[in-house]
């Protein structure tokens, strides 16, 4: 069975090897290894592949808002050339233009503020969907079958609510936990369809773009702060067994730990699944840069093999994620928590 | 599009969509799903105190039981060795009395014996007074008669006597 499907994924990895982009863009050095940012990037619109001169992409919806010209609606294609799919600022379109950057910008330099259904867009709401639709089959054999033992898609659910409820939020946050529950649950779910999805050839960097673990860094940062009781901000500014003139020390760094703890999630994140594809793609691209069939099959070996090692990557993210989630929130509730962080 | 600087279109969207996603999962799929859950935790929590319940309950009846059991078998084995000491004590009793009543009895015969000796005595000594008496009188008189015919006489009721 392992031998099969190993078999099978090298086979699907050379079949993929022989379609992503870089087979075709026969070039300088810098056109072989572009793609791995290409991929891990945001871009205006989601690139399949490139079969001979014809390049199977999805046409995407960029939305801009400018205090000037109120919000106006385009396409993708509108920016671009028809024949080789390249934006480029000659390709300009009622004023604005997406630069061979895949930077949106006005022609005249005004300012606005872009809402484009993005690649990761379109990957974030596939994964929204995915998770929503689970998770509401899940619950719907509770509808109707009352309080039975879990069956379908319940039976993959049931053990990660209750692995996030006891393990996660009962341990981390303690007493109050039980608030905090489907946020956390949300949160992991979400993460971890992501993750895994965004392994996928062709998907989106989705998990690993730093908008979207800034958002959920900021959720987490809000709720955290938004129940932090009278011990948690004691705590912060004025923290209890240190003499007066140290608090003028003690409390800006207390102050600065209420960030770095969200922004430690949001890089954490960001870094650990963008850096997993960019050591995938890297190994995809060894193959091109040395242009050797030898080199080309090893590293695909190297690829399967990292890959696995990505899968369990995506489930750790999504655990550590939402487990400091739990634990800062934890230690935001926490009834005498000067006592024990000290 | 660049790598850290977060883009403001994402950021909107993922607001929206995870928001979205998080108040419809918290009212249709988590708040039932954990309703649920804590539900059947309770019920099995029931069950398994049901359980232990029941089990502690037999355990007494068994404690009650094997108290009745000891208590009626004391009871048996003080009864048993009542009746023992009974029947025991009603043995030792009739020993005693029918050996008083065969002590009496022998003194009875014993008395009676003895009284029917003395009679006999007395009958033997009539007799042979009666006897004496009537040869005393049939020798009287014949003396009166004849000498030869007395020691006859003599003889006679000598051997008659003998043949008596």
């Amino acid at each position: 069975m392992t031998r099969k499907l190993l078999a099978l994924s090298l086979l699907l990895s050379a079949f993929l090897l022989g379609f992503s982009s870089p087979t075709f863009a026969a070039g300088s050095e810098e056109d072989k290894t572009s793609f791995i940012m290409h991929h891990v990037v945001d871009s205006h619109e989601w690139h399949f592949a490139t079969i001979g001169h014809t390049h199977v992409t999805l046409p995407l919806p960029v939305i801009v808002y400018s205090a000037d010209r109120g919000l106006e609606f385009f396409m993708s294609t509108d920016f671009q050339n028809h024949e080789t799919h390249a934006f480029g600022k000659e390709y300009a379109h009622e004023g604005y233009f997406i630069d061979d950057h895949d930077h949106l910008g006005r022609v005249d330099g005004a300012s606005f503020t872009e809402f484009s259904i993005t690649k990761n867009v379109v990957m974030m709401f596939l994964v929204i969907f995915i998770v929503a639709y689970v998770s509401l089959s899940a619950a719907s054999h509770y509808k109707k079958n009352g309080a039975v033992a879990p069956k379908g898609a319940a039976a993959i659910i049931e053990p990660i609510v209750i692995f996030v409820r006891d393990e996660i939020a009962h341990k981390s946050i303690g007493p109050k936990y039980k608030k905090y529950v489907p946020y956390l649950i949300t949160l992991f779910l979400f993460i971890w369809f992501g993750n895994l999805l965004g392994l996928l050839p062709g998907a989106a960097n989705m998990t690993g773009n730093i908008a979207v673990t800034l958002t959920l860094a900021v959720l987490t940062f809000i709720i955290t702060n938004v129940s932090g009781n009278k011990d948690y901000w004691k705590h912060v500014f004025a923290t209890p067994g240190v003499p007066i003139p140290m608090l003028l020390i003690i409390v800006p760094v207390e102050i600065i730990g209420l960030f770095t703890k969200p922004f430690a999630l949001m890089v954490r994140l960001f870094v650990a699944i963008t850096a997993g594809h960019i050591v995938i793609l890297g190994f995809i691209a060894l193959g091109f840069i040395f242009e050797s069939y030898t080199i080309g099959i090893v590293s695909t070996i190297m690829v399967t093999f990292i890959n696995i090692i990505e899968l369990l990557v995506a489930t750790i993210q999504a655990y550590v994620f939402t487990l400091f989630t739990a634990m800062y929130i934890g230690g935001a509730v926490a009834e005498h928590a000067h006592d024990d962080h000290h | 599009m660049d790598l850290i600087t977060p883009g403001s279109g994402l950021i909107f969207w993922q607001l929206f969509g995870f928001l979205g996603l998080l108040f419809i999962l918290i009212k249709f799929a988590w708040k039932p799903m954990l309703a649920a859950l804590e539900e059947r935790e309770s019920s099995i929590e029931n069950a398994l105190k049901a359980a232990e319940s029941a089990r502690n309950e037999m355990a007494n009846l068994k404690a009650d039981n094997e108290k009745l059991l000891a208590e009626a078998r004391l009871e048996r084995d003080t009864i048993l060795k009542k009746a023992q000491e009974a029947s025991v004590k009603m043995i030792e009793d009739a020993k005693i009395e029918a050996s008083k009543v065969a002590a009496q009895q022998i003194e009875n015969a014993k008395a009676v014996i003895e009284t029917e000796k003395r009679a006999a005595l007395t009958e033997v000594k009539n007799q042979v007074a009666i006897l004496t008496l009537e040869v005393t009188e049939k020798l009287l008189r014949r003396t009166l008669s004849d000498e030869k015919a007395q020691k006859a006489l003599v003889d006679e009721f000598v051997k008659d006597i003998k043949l008596n």
